[in-house]
């Protein structure tokens, strides 16, 4: 027979203010303010009007002939990106991985550099090389060989799938490579002492054993794309390609941000929603079924494939793809973030430096620019300690609901960014007591919700290698809870602390999709404002801005890898 | 020094009941040895102990101090127990050095500076860690890791440690050096050592006083090391202790036949063996088993083993096996066996157990 623990034991505990408890009640308080809020508020908006179950608004929605096909081009750019994104990151991973093509670790860095910069400023290099009115390539093209049209037109479904394409393919490429890394080659040699074939071996052991890799990334960016915003908007408006997540912002600009318009906002965000939450189901059916252990945490030597005549070749090809895909754009923003008007030829009697003199004694833009810094940093803080305590009560407290905890701060980064705003804004402009519309901590209550999950993560994988014994010997040393906690616990996870502050650090500084939804007059920050400049026509100086941007993104990428890189004893 | 009582301890892991009135009480500087199988509940009974669990019932007691009772409603929180732990994986902490390790628990008893370093010296000593003093334990080797953590738990206490098989990680030869060490700062300190492990080799070379816990929890046997291996308790103690052979028992017509597939005498058995269950099996030791060609137990030596110091034969007796050990020496002065051979055999010191239940 089980006995009961007498209750009144956990009263005489000696101390009346317990730590754990705290800490596990404002987690709770904390992920309902952030995250249940506003995704409630979404779904009662888009169901109900004054009170009352309404489906009308909804309907209406769904039978609109133009956001119908906004949810065809959404999926079937979706679609288009996950298929060639994965080819793309599963070929270029392999040949990295396994091959021994010279240069590896150079252009291991190069292939990641795209996940660096926010894919609307490849849209916005590419929309000045191909634009059908006045690209230069097509201009170029069209003089040299005499064209009546524009040969190639990336203000199309086409140009949208390969510019997200070409952004989002590191997420297959680094899952794989690292997989392909830490996998025990004695899997492969024991295949071929078997006597399987070099083929053979790629087909029955190599590629199995990462298809869970695979498949996190594909999925990965079938999500991200799904919900992307900035490249269909600057290379889709003026066709009128319209995805779900570009219409929702078009509704919300149109209706001037009148609660009509935010309310059909929130209807459609639904229909997003559902496309969403279809990918994640398939996410988690997917992966349930692939998880091997055979994956080793460290390092091994695998044995690399000779590449023999197909080696050059393959060398060529891919430093073709680099500097098609990361080396182009880059230049093409800094070439046109010097010249003196748009359309001008890109020569050297063109250029000048009054793009940026004008952009840094713009009051507007160096506002955004503090505004970004601001927001980032107070994000990355915040979200650092709130992603630590979080860690903390899941993986240690463990609390009753931990489970809730858990899916409650990992669920927004499944929600599209566009939708997360709408939600934010549903909430917190006045309807709950609480108006922030306008300022500054809209955007940052949404940039918390949209990045505490990055956080969160990254202190759960570090709080996991911390083996409880570790604090339970600083217990029995006399520290207490409190104490064991900041000697032991929290200087054995700084460096995923600090890595977590710039995983969300580094993404607000360039986020656009929520903030271009959530500014206010004095509130922009500086993804709003490049992309309202470009927006105004005002190419050159948006492609300054994004310059500078590009440069505040290097530098401090090189902060983090040198913050990270030597980290003591642990 | 200060003598460890646990009185009447229960506690469940969800449904499971892990320890059932549990008892034991570990004599002032004396070295305890807590041996069970994988399991059952040594490593609960440490928690308990650290103060990291509350048992459901019971009380716990260090000298004359009380630090749980379920009844009286006390349960002294882990940092003021005082009492020094080596963990299972010694939890040295990687971000701080030797010497930031060791005088960590001192600092937190807010020691002077003098006594600080004059402790954490004397104990970095007595580990034979001296000089080590600014090294992470990462560039330790896990030998020297133990041994820091030994020293941080000889600062954090002098009333009792608590080692939790700490030497399962190290190669044979590190580990009986180990054991020695720990015998040789116990004796110089005089510390209550309470050693957890289900390593019976390492508790017979260390132990003053050996506990055996069964899977189920409960305790068997407490006694001298030799009182264990010679007078067993139970089928157990037996059994977990040492190597055993069972031979399984018979009583035709107040005749007592081993039933090895076939039905053989055995000459000494009387069939006062049957009263306390009606089936019995014979338990032998290795070495209690005597060859002796006039015996008319015959067995037949199936492979041999040298192992250094002895020759281990199994033999083939009925359906069977056997195991026998004898001295290097001694078999090679009265000649060795070959395999093949059909040897006689004597049981000395025999015991006898109830056989177990067959799970079907």
């Amino acid at each position: 027979m089980r006995r009961k623990v007498p209750s009144d034991l956990a009263a005489l505990e000696g101390k009346s203010f317990d730590l754990d408890k705290a800490m596990t009640i404002v987690s709770f308080i904390l992920l309902f303010v952030i995250v249940v809020i506003p995704v409630f508020m979404i779904i009662y908006n888009a169901f109900f009007y004054d009170g009352k179950f309404d489906l009308a608004l909804f309907e209406s929605v769904i039978v609109d002939k133009e956001n119908i096909s906004a949810m065809w081009h959404t999926v079937i750019i979706a679609f288009a990106v996950t298929v060639f994104g994965t080819i793309v990151g599963l070929f270029y991973a392999w040949l990295l991985g396994r091959s021994d093509i010279p240069c590896k670790g150079i252009m291991r860095a190069l292939f990641v550099i795209p996940y660096m910069f926010p894919p609307f400023f490849g849209a916005m290099a590419w929309d000045m090389l191909f634009s059908a009115r006045g690209g230069y390539v097509n201009e170029w093209l069209m003089t040299t060989f005499h064209l009546a049209a524009a040969p190639v037109d990336v203000n199309s479904i086409g140009g949208i799938i390969f510019v997200e394409v070409s952004y989002y393919f590191p997420f297959v490429f680094m899952q794989v490579v690292s997989a392909l890394e830490r996998m025990d080659p004695t899997l492969e040699e024991s295949a071929r002492i078997a006597g399987a074939s070099q083929g053979t071996v790629i087909r029955r052991i190599t590629i199995p054993l990462v298809t869970p890799a695979i498949s996190a990334g594909a999925l990965l960016i079938l999500i991200s794309s799904l919900a992307h915003f900035g490249v269909p908007s600057i290379l889709g408006f003026s066709k009128n390609i319209y995805t779900l997540p570009t219409m929702i912002y078009a509704f919300i600009s149109r209706s001037g941000g009148s609660f009509e318009g935010i309310r059909q906002g929130a209807a459609l965000s639904i229909l997003l929603v559902v496309v969403v939450a279809i990918a994640l189901v398939m996410q988690k059916v997917i992966l349930s079924h692939g998880s091997y252990d055979i994956i080793k945490g460290k390092s091994m030597r695998p044995t690399l494939i000779k590449l023999r005549g197909a080696k050059y070749p393959l060398l060529l090809l891919s430093i073709f793809t680099l500097v098609f895909i990361v080396i182009v754009p880059l230049v093409m923003i800094f070439l046109e973030a010097m010249v003196k008007a748009y359309g001008l030829p890109l020569i050297f009697a063109n250029f000048t430096f009054d793009n940026y003199k004008s952009i840094l004694t713009s009051q507007t833009t160096l506002d955004s620019i503090r505004n970004s810094m601001f927001l980032s940093i107070t994000a990355g803080i915040i979200c650092m300690f709130l992603g630590v305590m979080i860690a903390y009560v899941v993986n240690k407290i463990k609390p009753k609901g931990k489970e809730v905890l858990e899916i409650l701060s990992v669920l927004p980064y499944s929600i599209p960014g566009t939708v997360l705003a709408i939600g934010v804004i549903l909430s917190w402009s006045g309807t709950l007591g609480i108006n922030l519309y306008n300022t500054l901590w809209i955007i940052l209550v949404a940039y918390m919700a949209r990045y505490l999950s990055f956080s969160m993560k990254s202190a759960s994988a570090a709080l996991q290698q911390v083996h409880p014994s570790l604090e339970e010997a600083a217990r029995a040393c006399g520290a207490s809870h409190t104490e064991a906690l900041k000697d032991i616990t929290l200087p054995l996870i700084r460096p995923a602390m600090v890595s977590g502050f710039f995983l969300i650090f580094l993404p607000a500084m360039r986020e656009l999709t929520t903030s271009v939804l959530l500014y206010g007059p004095y509130t922009r920050t500086l993804g709003v404002q490049i992309y309202s400049l470009r927006d105004a026509g005002m190419i050159p100086q948006a492609s300054a801005l994004a310059s500078i941007a590009i440069g505040i993104i290097i530098i401090c990428n090189a902060v983090v890898t040198w913050i990270t890189k030597d980290r003591k004893g642990v | 020094m200060a003598k460890v009582v646990f009185s009447n301890i229960t506690f469940h892991y969800g449904d499971k009941c892990i320890l059932d009135n549990f008892s034991l009480t570990v004599e002032e500087s004396q070295i305890m040895c807590l041996v069970g199988p994988s399991g059952c509940g040594k490593t609960t009974l440490v928690r308990c102990l650290l103060g990291f669990i509350k048992p459901e019932t019971g009380e716990i007691w260090l000298g004359d101090k009380c630090l749980f009772s379920a009844e009286k409603g006390i349960n002294v929180s882990p940092e003021r127990r005082h009492i020094g732990v080596v963990f299972q994986d010694y939890a040295v902490w990687p971000h701080l050095s030797v010497w930031e390790n060791v005088t960590y628990p001192l600092k937190k008893r807010k020691f002077s500076k003098e006594e600080i370093k004059a402790k954490a010296e004397h104990a970095l000593k007595q580990v034979r860690m001296t000089g080590y003093e600014k090294h992470l334990p990462s560039q330790l080797s896990g030998g020297q890791q133990q041994r820091v953590a030994i020293a941080r738990a000889l600062v954090s206490s002098d009333d009792v440690i608590v080692l939790d098989e700490p030497i399962t990680n190290l190669d044979a030869k590190l580990r009986e050096e180990m054991l020695v060490e720990i015998r040789m700062i116990q004796k110089a300190v005089g510390t209550t050592i309470l050693y957890i492990t289900h390593d019976q080799e390492a508790a017979l070379q260390l132990c003053d006083i050996m506990a055996i816990m069964n899977e189920t929890g409960h305790l068997c046997q407490v006694g001298k090391d030799e009182e264990i291996i010679l007078q067993p308790a139970n089928r157990f103690v037996f059994e977990f202790i040492g190597i055993s052979n069972f031979i399984p028992l018979v009583l035709k017509e107040g005749k007592v036949y081993f039933s090895i597939g076939e039905e053989v005498l055995y000459p000494e058995g009387s069939a006062d063996i049957f009263r306390q269950h009606p089936k019995m099996e014979l338990g032998i030791r290795p070495n209690n088993i005597v060859f002796d060609d006039r015996s008319p137990l015959k067995a037949k030596v199936k492979t041999i083993v040298f192992l250094g110091n002895e020759f281990d034969y199994f033999l083939t007796f009925g359906n069977k096996e056997l195991r026998v050990q004898r001295n290097a020496l001694d078999a090679i002065q009265h000649g060795k066996f070959q395999e093949g051979e059909t040897v006689g055999l004597k049981f000395v010191e025999p015991k006898f157990y109830p056989a177990k239940e067959v799970a079907l």
